[in-house]
């Protein structure tokens, strides 16, 4: 990213022009805007800075958010999303969370009523700033039009600089209005506060981390998305190849390593590979590299890793010692700290320990009924990541089982092309953050891989698919449930169907005991997916044979436009392995 | 480390901007801290203020504190004030009531004893400004209750590390336990 670009422009400029110009100065393509009567005039101004930012028009606010996300978790660039004042920029709030606790570098600016009116409880006043104050890095309210020059460098700044995450602009409409001249467009950032580069970690560190790896016997690499937000994967790979430490991966670090690679034991967690929880559960040195002890994948934090001795590398200081207390913390970039131990380390004495973590994986792989003559989820997405191994191909997903799936069965083999809301959980994501990743790589593949719960959360950005030339494709693994309530209510709640069912309530699965067989399917299937996605000017289609399987993939990938392919599947498979939440290693469910 | 529980002063310099108090109370209340008291006010530079806190918990709830407290764009500076040699002060304003006669006499001797000041007089009761470490306020609020307090306020602890001359142990009237 460009930045921004240094001098005065004498010429008179209005608040929203400057807010559009600094866009431009920061590099920014794309945007993700829609607009309300307290926006207007940075759209206004947008249409004067023609064809130097696209402006991309979402059909909901939390789509433009997400999308502004797929455009950020993608390219590793800042990604931009504007709304209107009050609903619209609450809109934005699910969005916005997310972004915090997965780290995304987005700035999102909002109309906020004239400041005269502020605190009168105007028509579409909410106090955004207030909203967001736990959930961005940082948040402005923007009182000055001589202020604007500066915090949007600021934001542009905190978005994507030490941590990335969210910063919000709110932007009251008098101050778009309001016009400046002798504007220098590059001023000074005022944050005495902030460290923006991470500490070198010093080479008495390094030597100490890298006498812990000697002694150790048993090893493991823990790594995480710190390592594709770090830009640090080549360095991982080079740090495994040289150590032979096997090394497991957050849901956040898929793509950091290919799954091929001989020392990759896949993703831990709740519904990680078994071979990777037995291996963290094993060692006597756990090499934790960006990543916070999220509870999903610790379960019991306690029991996790109880017996290693834990190295944690992370750029957040407040990630050391928060959830799970490390004997060396280190403060730092893991690329930078990787790259010094590259050059320092050796490889311990752990055959026995290699051997046994490929045991553990021959004997416990990820597996699904191959038999099953319908198309099994597992079945579905294998095939998708068969078709796909050689393409330029981006996967997103939804929330729920066909998420853990897809983290299971499709090959990452690069960073950046697994997007998935990982810390917040939010249904809906896949449609629109498929939207900003094909709008920053419009050659690439772009799938959404989603369930029919989460896909209608955010269905009407198959307008802005068809609308603005994002030839998304959706593969739906339409099970009729939300499947992965439904296996908590079979795992622990008597089969009890509570609200799981998506049809209408007259259905007997819509509510009660439930009795049906593993491979049931749910039939009177609502809704009409295809004629959905038709009304919408995509292309679409609907399969339940396993024969019919790859050629529709196939069409759906060679269709000019966006493309639903809706895949009929049952409903009562599960996703294991499964550690039940804050339980053990030691009592994980595989079948 | 130690995890037993304590009571620690943190000090924070966080620029002067709009919001940053709300942010910070925000974010010590969204993630469970004991937050004991609270006190703000304009530094020296008017661009800055300074916070000072007063956390309960132990060791590890002390450093996500601090850690969490950094962490905001607008925190320039934390110093855990309670591990170093430091001065403490609170200051209350109570209102007693104090008939003429003996009662008002008893309670101004107290009040000097406590280095306190009397610093309004009303027909039935008088108003007492006092201000010291907090086992010192909290000792004369407990010599005041059975007088009957009608109203009280505090500031909220204020601290400063001290400066690093000499032999600090004896610091004059202000060493450690003496005030």
């Amino acid at each position: 990213m460009s930045t921004a670009r240094a001098g005065t422009d004498p010429q008179l400029m209005t608040g929203a022009d400057i807010l559009v110009k600094s866009l431009v100065d920061h590099g920014v393509e794309v945007l993700f805007a829609y607009p309300g009567g307290c926006s207007m005039p940075m759209h206004q101004a947008l249409t004067r800075f023609g064809t130097s930012l696209r402006t991309i028009l979402p059909r909901h606010e939390q789509g433009g958010a997400f999308a502004a996300q797929g455009y950020a978790r993608s390219t590793g660039k800042v990604g931009v999303v504007m709304a209107t004042s009050g609903p619209g920029a609450t809109n934005l709030v699910t969005a916005i969370a997310d972004a915090k606790l997965d780290s995304v570098p987005i700035v999102c600016i909002t109309g906020q009523v004239p400041t005269k009116a502020i605190g009168s409880d105007a028509f579409q006043e909410t106090p955004m700033v207030e909203v967001c104050r736990g959930i961005t890095k940082h948040h402005y309210l923007v009182t000055k039009v001589s202020d604007l020059p500066r915090i949007m460098k600021e934001a542009f700044h905190l978005a994507q600089s030490g941590r990335p995450g969210p910063v919000l602009i709110d932007m009251p409409k008098d101050v778009q209005l309001g016009n400046l001249n002798e504007i220098d467009m590059d001023p000074a950032m005022n944050l005495p506060g902030y460290e923006s580069v991470a500490p070198v970690v010093p080479s008495e560190t390094i030597r100490q981390i890298a006498a812990a790896i000697k002694l150790a016997r048993r090893p493991v690499i823990y790594a995480g998305g710190g390592i594709i937000l770090g830009e640090a994967s080549e360095e991982l790979q080079q740090f495994v190849n040289k150590t032979g430490i096997p090394v497991t991966t957050t849901v956040m670090g898929i793509g950091a390593i290919p799954p091929e690679h001989e020392r990759s034991m896949d993703w831990l967690g709740m519904h990680g590979a078994a071979y990777a929880n037995y291996a963290v559960r094993d060692c006597d040195l756990l090499i934790a590299l960006g990543v916070r002890f999220d509870d999903r994948v610790t379960g019991k934090v306690e029991a996790f890793a109880k017996d290693a001795k834990i190295i944690h590398i992370d750029i957040d200081g407040s990630e050391l010692n928060k959830n799970k207390t490390a004997h060396i913390p280190v403060r730092g970039d893991v690329k930078q700290a990787l790259t010094e131990l590259n050059k320092v380390i050796e490889q311990p004495e752990i055959k026995d320990w290699q051997d046994h973590c490929e045991q553990l994986k021959a004997k416990h792989p990820l597996s699904y009924d191959q038999e099953f003559d319908g198309i099994l989820q597992q079945h579905a997405i294998k095939v998708l990541s068969d078709v796909t191994a050689d393409m330029d191909t981006y996967i997103t997903v939804g929330v729920g089982q066909h998420q853990m799936w897809a983290a299971q069965f499709y090959k990452f083999r690069r960073p950046r092309t697994w997007l998935s809301s990982s810390g917040l959980g939010t249904m809906g994501f896949g449609l629109p953050a498929a939207m900003g990743v094909q709008a920053a790589n419009p050659n690439s593949l772009v799938i959404d891989i989603d369930g029919d719960g989460s896909f209608q959360m955010n269905v009407q950005e198959l307008a802005t698919c068809f609308c603005e030339d994002l030839p998304v494709k959706v593969l739906l693994l339409n099970n009729q449930h939300l499947g992965m309530v439904v296996q908590w209510e079979d795992r622990f709640m008597g089969r009890n169907r509570a609200h799981t069912y998506l049809g209408p309530i007259h259905h007997e699965e819509a509510a009660g005991p439930s009795n049906a067989d593993r491979f049931s399917y749910a039939e009177n299937r609502y809704p009409d997916f295809v004629k959905i996605a038709q009304g919408y000017g995509c292309g679409a289609a609907t399969i339940r044979d396993k024969c019919d399987l790859e050629p529709a993939i196939r069409e759906m990938i060679a269709h000019k436009g966006p493309y639903l392919l809706d895949v009929q599947v049952p409903y009562q498979e599960h996703v294991l392995p499964m550690i039940p939440g804050g339980m053990t290693v030691d009592d994980m469910i595989l079948e | 480390m130690s995890n037993t529980v304590q009571r620690h002063v943190l000090s924070a310099l966080v620029q002067n901007v709009p919001g940053v108090l709300a942010h910070i109370s925000g974010m010590l209340a969204s993630r469970g801290y004991n937050i004991d008291s609270l006190a703000v006010g304009e530094t020296e530079d008017n661009h800055l203020s300074r916070m000072t806190f007063v956390v309960v918990g132990d060791d590890s709830v002390l450093e996500q504190v601090g850690k969490q407290l950094e962490k905001i764009v607008t925190v320039v500076q934390v110093v855990d004030v309670s591990s170093r040699d430091f001065v403490e002060r609170d200051l209350l304003l109570m209102k007693v009531k104090a008939p003429a006669g003996n009662t008002r006499s008893e309670i101004r001797e107290l009040v000097d004893i406590f280095r306190g000041k009397i610093v309004d007089v009303g027909p039935q009761e008088i108003t007492v400004e006092i201000s010291g470490r907090e086992n010192k306020v909290q000792a004369f609020i407990e010599r005041m209750r059975p007088y009957g307090i009608t109203e009280l306020v505090r500031t909220g602890r204020i601290a400063m590390v001290r400066s690093k001359t000499e032999h600090n142990a004896s610091g004059g009237t202000e060493a450690r336990g003496a005030s």
